[in-house]
């Protein structure tokens, strides 16, 4: 039985408590009386994956079995989740390798010549042949990407789109020309956190720009409470309001799949274990990583983290029907990273981690560090935020104002021409969105080379815009002061300078809580 | 008369080439306050005689004040081509940036009047025949410059009978003088000659109905041709690149529609273009687009190649700094039009080939000072004009060093004030 997630309250007794910071870590001495949630451990993992699989695509939910449903002479397409899920990625093979392995071997068994892969990066950077051939496996690689039949979604090629119909929201649905004109359409997915998954899987990771723009808005990111509540998030009513339409007019068998909380591995456990519990190897562990990343140069830290390859356990599978599978998948995510906190506190602590979707082997500059924290781990709540309205953000991360220009070229100029003008995303949304969704260049680079969209650090920003909103301070400790500035934001030396900063927000003795994340949680705020 | 005088000196000369990155040097010129200005220019502080062009239509001239133009620097350090030298008579008192009052009657104008100096020694003044290019205005193309009754001198300030603004006393010829509105103090007025030179360059950027300019360099040059493309031209958006915050200021004052830093411009001009960018081997990236019109107003080889890489095909490249040596192959390549702008002229050509737009003066001249008359009386022009560092002849070095940094100081201009002792 592993031990769920639950909330500290520090006293004297508690040692420093653990807090990441882009590709490093401190410890921190909080305050008495403040909370930390810690994560659940996790849960027992399936042994046998291969017949877990097996049984999911013979005995679906709400669907008839995989095998009844595939034929010779028709056109399958397995699109699968890209290169942003999960975090940090998995140690071969992937999850996704041994789905699609077993969905092409029904597929042969029935005859079916006409398959094609398609990664669902939607406006993302396109992932690399390397990064392919991890996700997919060496065989499905081989036989597939030389034929061109293993490729990435384009959401740029006309062509190749297809505009199913409106929503009765007059929401345009837009997806991959091949997805939608396919006999079946089978969806591999990894449910990391409770947003991923049911329709934001096909209407929105094989869409259009034109398709996204209805719910990657900063109106709908304000209004959603949180985006990592389905139920509550008018992110997943618009993408739900597509996936109903898009199942009017085509066959979509979803599997999705869930992970345990196992991130770092035996090599790293002391990460993702209470500081009290730490064995004399953890702590040694612990003091060799931070001497090592003290002395090490920029780019060996870099790559001791990007390197890092999680040995997940699966928690669950489920295929058929997406919104019946997802149901079933949002429960079992929920097992694995629900944690019961009472009530709001004034201050919300966040340590910002070296990692999020959209810098996998790459750089998390100040923008996605302020959609990792702002975006995600402020949204990691279900009823209500972990800070009262009003309240402060603290977060950890160096916030180095730099740039990868083979990923993040529209980035560049969001944050000097952008965000110095102004952090409104409302006035963001309306003066510049448009143009840098349109921009020639960075749909080339999204084409043809493995930039993000022009349009992604709009969302990006667009993410952070409920807390933006919640929150009347955001300060971020051990900041590069003048990418704080440039942001909006503050930069604060340590805890106790951010909290005095804080006080004419929340007072000289406001009530903190710590979110102790990775392992991913989400505070199930009564 | 007290004067500084530059004179030929080949140790100096080299010393200031080396320490000015020519030649595989140093590059510390513009580093090290003092060290061209103390060691290697052929420049010095004399008493000498006064100009003595003693010929109809020329009088005598008492310097108020003399700006130090980025040219002057070239000269004194060793970084302007040897391509001048034979269109120069040493020793010469420099200063072409010239306000000064008549101390004799010349023509209509009687003694005491306020002018400003055209400098350009043309055929007029000179006392030839006007060639082809005086003969219809073009003054600043004149082909007689280094004959006549005066020694060669393309301007004066580098001709040695004329004198120049850094001396006490000099001579003009009348076709150089423009007599001074009462109104207008020296500071805003020592600035004529340069809004002259950029109503020039302005004219000559041809610039299309809303088109797209970029101008390298927030100086004086950069300031007032910004000032002059909005005034005179039918510019949409203007994107200025300017180094120092003071310079930001202005820049947007003159009515630039953006200012960007050095290390910015591509990415912007890509931006607002639409343009792509394609980054070469071994060299800076550049654009497959841009902007219709460019402004080359620094004359450093980084500059230039700015405005050639951030132009689009077929789009006009305007050199109105002195410009230094850099890679053409996007002239090429992109068959970018490059052109000069040298001075200005006593009648101005417009984009549409045309002479006849513009504001007219009573006395009918449509010439480049005359609209630079009008321009410098703008708000821009006095915002700069308060910020002009004014020297006496013996704190020339001090000057020197001064203009040599003057953008990060924030000063639009260094001037001399020969009649001041301190």
């Amino acid at each position: 039985m592993s031990r769920p997630g639950f909330v500290l309250e520090v006293d004297d007794r508690t040692p420093p408590m653990l807090v990441h910071e882009g590709e490093g870590f401190r410890l921190e001495s909080f305050p008495l009386g403040s909370r930390v949630i810690y994560p659940p451990e996790s849960l027992p993992a399936i042994d046998d994956v291969d017949e877990a699989i097996t049984e999911a695509l013979l005995h679906p939910v709400d669907a008839d079995p995989l095998p009844s449903q595939l034929r010779a002479g028709m056109r399958l397409t397995i699109a699968f989740d890209d290169v942003s899920l999960p975090l940090p990625p998995m140690r071969s093979p992937d999850i996704r390798q041994r789905i699609i392995e077993a969905v092409l071997t029904m597929a042969a068994d029935a005859g079916i010549d006409d398959v094609e892969l398609i990664a669902a990066n939607a406006l993302h950077r396109r992932m690399t042949d390397a990064e392919l051939r991890h996700v997919v496996g060496e065989r499905v690689f081989r036989s597939f990407h030389p034929q061109g039949l293993l490729t990435n979604h384009d959401a740029e090629d006309r062509e190749n789109l297809l505009h199913v119909g409106l929503t009765e929201e007059g929401e345009d649905v837009e997806i991959n020309r091949r997805a939608a004109e396919s006999d079946l359409l089978v969806y591999v997915n990894i449910n990391l956190v409770p947003m991923d998954g049911g329709h934001k899987s096909v209407p929105v990771g094989l869409a259009s720009y034109r398709s996204l723009r209805h719910h990657h808005n900063v109106r709908t990111m304000v209004g959603s409470h949180s985006f990592m509540d389905h139920e509550r998030s008018h992110l997943h009513h618009s993408a739900w309001r597509m996936g109903r339409l898009l199942a009017e007019h085509l066959n979509i068998f979803q599997i999705e799949t869930t992970l345990d909380n196992n991130v770092f591995g035996a090599r790293y456990g002391f990460l993702q274990k209470p500081e009290w519990e730490w064995s004399l190897r953890d702590q040694a562990s612990m003091l060799a990583m931070r001497r090592g990343l003290a002395l090490a140069p920029q780019r060996l830290k870099h790559r001791r983290f990007h390197d890092l390859r999680s040995a997940y356990g699966l928690t669950g599978i489920h295929a058929g029907r997406v919104e019946a599978v997802h149901e079933r998948t949002i429960a079992a995510v929920h097992r694995q990273q629900l944690v019961e906190v009472q009530g709001q506190s004034d201050v919300l602590v966040m340590g910002v981690p070296f990692l999020g979707p959209y810098n996998v082997d790459s750089t998390m500059n100040p923008i996605l560090a302020t959609c990792m924290g702002l975006g995600y781990y402020f949204n990691s709540y279900r009823g209500r935020p972990v800070v009262r309205r009003g309240g402060a953000a603290i977060l950890y991360h160096p916030l180095a104002p730099q740039f990868n220009q083979l990923h993040h070229p529209s980035y560049v100029d969001f944050y000097e021409e952008i965000l110095s003008e102004t952090t409104d995303p409302l006035v963001i949304e309306e003066k510049y969105e448009k143009q840098f969704a349109t921009d020639p260049w960075y749909i080339h680079l999204y084409r043809t080379s493995h930039a993000y969209h022009g349009v992604h650090p709009f969302y990006m920003w667009y993410w952070a815009a409920h807390a933006m909103d919640h929150v009347d301070d955001v300060i971020w400790v051990g900041a590069d002061r003048r990418a704080a500035q440039r942001l909006g934001f503050r930069a604060a030396t340590t805890l106790a300078d951010a909290l005095e900063m804080a006080s004419a927000t929340v007072g000289s003795d406001p009530s903190i809580t710590y979110l102790h994340n990775p392992p991913h949680l989400i505070a199930d705020v009564r | 008369m007290l004067a500084l005088e530059m004179y030929r000196s080949l140790p100096r000369h080299l010393a200031g080439r080396a320490l000015n990155g020519r030649s595989g040097g140093l590059a510390l010129a513009g580093r090290v306050p003092g060290i061209v200005s103390a060691y290697a220019s052929p420049l010095r502080l004399v008493t000498r005689d006064e100009p003595s062009v003693r010929r109809a239509g020329w009088a005598r001239l008492r310097t108020r004040l003399s700006g130090i133009c980025g040219s002057d620097l070239g000269a004194l350090s060793g970084s302007t081509s040897l391509y001048f030298s034979a269109l120069v008579s040493l020793p010469f008192v420099p200063g072409h940036e010239v306000v000064a009052e008549l101390l004799e009657d010349c023509a209509e104008l009687p003694a005491g009047t306020r002018v400003v100096v055209d400098p350009v020694l043309t055929c007029a003044a000179r006392g030839v025949e006007p060639c082809p290019a005086c003969s219809t205005g073009r003054t600043n193309r004149c082909e007689r410059i280094t004959v006549g009754h005066l020694s060669p001198g393309l301007q004066t300030g580098f001709c040695h009978d004329t004198g120049g603004g850094w001396g006490q006393f000099l001579r003009a010829h009348r076709s150089q003088l423009h007599p001074v509105p009462d109104e207008l103090p020296d500071e805003q007025a020592v600035l004529t000659e340069p809004t002259a030179c950029a109503v020039h360059t302005a004219l000559r950027a041809r610039v299309p109905v809303n088109g797209r300019v970029l101008v390298s360099g927030a100086g004086p040059v950069g300031l007032l041709t910004t000032l002059a493309l909005r005034a005179l031209t039918p510019a949409g958006e203007i994107t200025v690149v300017a180094k120092h915050p003071r310079q930001r200021e202005l820049a947007r004052l003159c009515g630039a529609t953006e200012v960007v830093t050095p290390r910015e411009v591509l990415r912007r001009v890509r931006r607002a273009t639409g343009a792509f960018q394609v980054r070469p081997e071994f060299a800076s990236p550049y654009l497959l687009g841009g902007v219709d019109v460019a402004i080359d107003a620094v004359g450093s080889r980084r500059s230039l190649e700015s405005v050639l890489h951030a132009t689009r095909a077929g789009g006009r490249v305007v050199l109105s700094g002195m410009p230094a040596a850099g890679d053409l192959s996007a002239v090429w390549f992109r068959e970018l039009e490059v052109t000069g702008s040298y001075a200005s002229a006593q009648r101005e050509e417009y984009a549409d080939g045309s002479d006849q737009h513009g504001p007219v003066q009573q006395d009918g001249q449509r010439g480049a000072f005359a609209l630079a008359g009008e321009l410098v009386r703008d708000e821009a022009v006095r915002e700069m004009a308060q910020s002009i560092a004014s020297y006496p002849l013996h704190r020339w070095r001090e000057a020197l060093d001064h203009a040599g940094g003057a953008g990060g100081l924030g000063t639009v201009k260094v001037a001399f004030d020969p009649r001041s002792t301190r």
